[in-house]
């Protein structure tokens, strides 16, 4: 079919025609980068976290006697390996994206400065295991490592330390990091075990490049370890939380005690990006429905003010379907000039949003995947009209109004 | 009275033509509505942001910030200031006295146990000197603040919050009893009336939330709540040595806040301020001497304190209100257009080119002020959705008066907007052709 008569029809409808267009260009730019920031915060929410998240229970003790800790902590744990399902009970000083963040940058000479921040877990015997920590090379903490322990202004008395593959791989490019030095303020530790990434405590705050930079220090029975860890299988742990909470709160009648599972942790952490991701999409929904809703519109008084020419055009011959695609061609027009303007408008808006917050670049796939989408949205919404300008009957031509 | 009559006659007209076309009305109404309703929503959440702690004395309060970083290690990577300030320079500013007032603080855990065997439990304490609830001016129900005195003698006193008075002491005047914390016990001295400033501007980068509650519960004179082992909830070291304990270590926990009345002040004070840096690198204490003051308002501002997603959500829902408004313009366009001939004949008949536009723009205000009442309802939904939503800010968003108003404002505006092309467009139609087609 020609194009001919439909851009000539469409000189003779600019402003409405400049319309849709830019109707289009708008809901494509803010289509293309809504829906990249929503990709942005689901890959957030799904970051990949190398405990067993689905196992683990966290009861946080504060506000004990802090003298008693090295006393009350095995008595604690024995009592909490009793519940039925408990397999294994240790104690913490923070958990993954709790929020807490203990930061220190740590390098590889006595000297060396770092642009990293790492996170600092430090673990009671057994918490490789109440975790579900995933060692890739070397080993765990030993007992003798585990007695020696000590803690200080935050920082390890011990001399040995487990690391993530992430950090191995930032410290060490392509060599082993088992038995290596890692250094921080005039301390140093040798590394023992290094396991799959574990996610920092706070990841928001590590930055980018700290996100998955964590260190595990072994302790032995010590006021700082306020989080006790259960690990069972993920049908118990309901059960387990409000177990521990009634045996923890008898054991320590002058403290407070909160229990929670680790996923109901992870989504608290998340919740902000969540209900984000959440707005977009729907702000999307409703700015699409909106611009298709307008297509419909337009098009449709189109089609009505143009009676009499679809009715000439049928009594000279143009089938139903010459009359729909007729319509469609048109759309398919304006809608690909919209796509155009609003490719462009988008890698602006990115460009922009880049400048001024911390959003990254855009992946150029998003553009013809927006415009994609209009095209069809566009399509959707001229398919009524089109069907109604091709009912139009021959006869029309014949009246006068 | 002329007037009136022909406004009266186009309102008839505008009423008229929209009955006509239901759908295409109901579609103009309802994506402006949408489009008003997600602009409010948002822009009440970011006004409630960036709104004034404290309304009437924001003015007078400024913040110091010292850099006492090595160079080789600064606090940031991109230059920025030291948010928090070690104790010895903390200490150095409160006991100068230069200011109107002046206070340091740090927020703490603290636990507080009930009478009578109730559980106990956590909740936020400020450690703060003196002057810190006269200087923000926190109302007080019974008893006062307590003294410069009480804080040089390490006296373990205490303000406790209204909501905190009720939960214990069923708010009773509860001045001269004790509360126990952290397992000691602590004189009550003073209970304050509701007092949460939004954003709780004092505790920025100090711990905890910045918006929302019902405010901290427990004031405390910094120097005893430390002797009794109160730990900063944030505490930042840098350089290598260590010492022990905190009042000396190269640590910085504490924001101070000075009150300064006019602006001959604030000059006197800044030169004071980088006297004292200056001093400090003098002594090798500090590698450089800058030093800063900002107004409150400043400061909340180059912190960001209206986060990042709020900001973008305003940026959304205004790029969607464009795009309502376009479609707006469209369908009124296409609306007008249809009409050629009624006009035509108008024309015909002696209206002027004016009394078409103004018909015309009656015309598209109907259809704002009716988008204006549904968006209203939309922006009272999307508030709903917001107070259901984890983030900090969620329960203090309503609508306020101003908002209210302001809807009407944008919904008259962008309807406008819309109905003045096709309203250029309707006048622009000459009488003669129109009549002749028909």
């Amino acid at each position: 079919m020609s194009m001919h008569p439909i851009i000539a029809s469409l000189r003779m409808h600019r402003i409405p025609a400049a319309l849709i267009v830019l109707e289009i260009a708008l809901a494509c730019a803010v289509l293309c980068n809504a829906v990249f920031m929503i990709g942005q915060r689901m890959a957030d929410i799904h970051l990949p976290n190398a405990i067993d998240e689905r196992g683990i229970s966290v009861l946080t003790l504060n506000g004990a006697d802090p003298a008693r800790a090295a006393a009350d902590i095995p008595r604690n744990i024995d009592a909490l390996r009793g519940i039925a399902g408990v397999t294994s009970v240790a104690v913490a000083t923070s958990m993954p994206l709790d929020g807490y963040a203990a930061l220190t940058g740590f390098t590889v000479t006595p000297e060396g400065k770092s642009t990293v921040n790492t996170a600092e877990y430090f673990i009671g015997s057994g918490g490789e295991q109440a975790l579900g920590l995933r060692l890739l090379q070397g080993r765990h903490f030993n007992a003798d490592e585990y007695a020696n322990s000590g803690i200080e202004g935050f920082r390890s008395l011990g001399h040995v330390v487990l690391i993530t593959q992430a950090d191995a791989q930032r410290l060490w490019p392509g060599q082993s990091a088992l038995g290596r030095q890692l250094y921080a303020d005039g301390s140093q530790w040798t590394v023992v075990g290094v396991i799959a990434d574990v996610l920092a405590q706070n990841p928001a705050f590590s930055g980018d490049r700290g996100q998955y930079s964590s260190v595990f220090f072994p302790l032995q029975p010590h006021a700082v370890l306020t989080d006790y860890v259960l690990r069972s299988a993920p049908q118990d742990r309901e059960r387990i939380v409000r177990e521990s909470l009634r045996v923890l709160g008898a054991l320590e009648p002058s403290a407070v005690v909160e229990g929670k599972t680790y996923t109901a942790m992870r989504d608290a952490y998340f919740a902000d990006n969540r209900s984000m991701a959440w707005m977009l999409a729907l702000v999307c929904a409703v700015m699409l429905a909106v611009t298709a809703f307008g297509i419909v519109g337009l098009t449709s008084f189109w089609v009505q003010q143009r009676r009499r020419q679809i009715g000439i055009r049928r009594a000279v011959g143009a089938t139903r379907r010459h009359i729909m695609q007729y319509f469609q061609t048109e759309n398919f027009l304006l809608s690909s000039a919209g796509a155009v303007l609003g490719m462009v408008l988008a890698f602006g808006i990115n460009i922009y949003l880049m400048q001024h917050y911390e959003i990254s670049r855009m992946p150029w796939y998003y553009l013809p995947a927006g415009a994609v989408a209009l095209w069809l949205i566009g399509q959707l919404a001229v398919f009524g009209p089109a069907l109604r300008a091709a009912a139009v009957p021959p006869v029309v031509a014949t009246r006068s109004v | 009275m002329m007037e009136h009559r022909m406004f009266t006659y186009y309102l008839d007209l505008a009423l008229r033509s929209l009955k006509r076309n239901k759908v295409l009305t109901t579609l103009m109404v309802l994506s402006l509505a949408l489009g008003i309703g997600a602009s409010i929503t948002t822009l009440t959440v970011f006004r409630l942001l960036s709104g004034d702690p404290l309304p009437g004395r924001s003015a007078q309060l400024f913040y110091p910030q010292l850099d006492p970083y090595p160079k080789d290690q600064p606090f940031s990577r991109s230059d920025k200031m030291p948010w928090l300030m070690t104790y010895v320079d903390a200490m150095h500013l409160v006991h100068a006295r230069k200011a109107q007032r002046q206070a340091a603080m740090a927020m703490t855990q603290i636990k507080v146990t009930p009478p009578q065997g109730r559980k106990p439990f956590f909740s936020d304490g400020v450690m703060a000197t003196a002057d810190f609830l006269p200087m923000f001016g926190a109302p007080f129900q019974y008893g006062a603040a307590w003294t410069a005195a009480d804080d040089d003698s390490r006296a373990r006193v205490a303000v406790i919050a209204g909501f905190l008075n009720d939960k214990l002491f069923g708010g009773a005047n509860s001045v001269g009893r004790s509360i126990h914390i952290n397992d000691r016990d602590f004189r009550i001295v003073g209970v304050l009336r509701h007092w949460a400033p939004q954003p709780r501007f004092y505790a920025m980068h100090l711990g905890g939330r910045d918006y929302g509650g019902d405010g901290d519960a427990v004031f405390m004179p910094l120097q005893a709540a430390r002797a009794e082992g109160m730990e900063p909830q944030v505490s930042l070291s840098f350089g290598a040595t260590q010492a022990p304990d905190r009042e000396t270590s190269n640590s910085i926990w504490l924001g101070v806040w000075v009150e300064l009345a006019n602006a001959a002040d604030v000059a006197a004070y800044r030169t004071y301020l980088g006297n004292y840096a200056a001093q400090q690198v003098a002594m090798n204490r500090f590698q450089r001497s800058r030093a800063t003051l900002s107004g409150l308002k400043s400061w909340l501002r180059s912190q960001h304190v209206v986060p990042d997603d709020v900001r973008l959500q305003v940026g959304l829902a205004f790029g969607f209100l464009l795009i309502c408004v376009v479609n707006t313009v469209g369908l009124l366009l296409a609306k007008c257009l249809r009409r050629s001939r009624e006009i035509g004949v108008r024309r015909a008949l002696g209206a002027s080119r004016g009394a078409i536009f103004a018909q015309f723009m009656v015309e598209a205000a109907i259809v704002g002020l009716t988008g204006g009442v549904l968006g209203l309802l939309f922006a009272e939904l999307g508030l709903w959705g917001i107070r259901h939503q984890p983030a900090e800010y969620a329960s203090l968003a309503h609508l306020d008066v101003q908002m209210f108003a302001f809807t009407f404002v944008i919904a008259l505006l962008a309807s406008l907007v819309a109905g003045m092309l096709p309203a250029w467009r309707a006048c622009a139609v000459a009488p003669a052709p129109q009549l002749k087609a028909a």
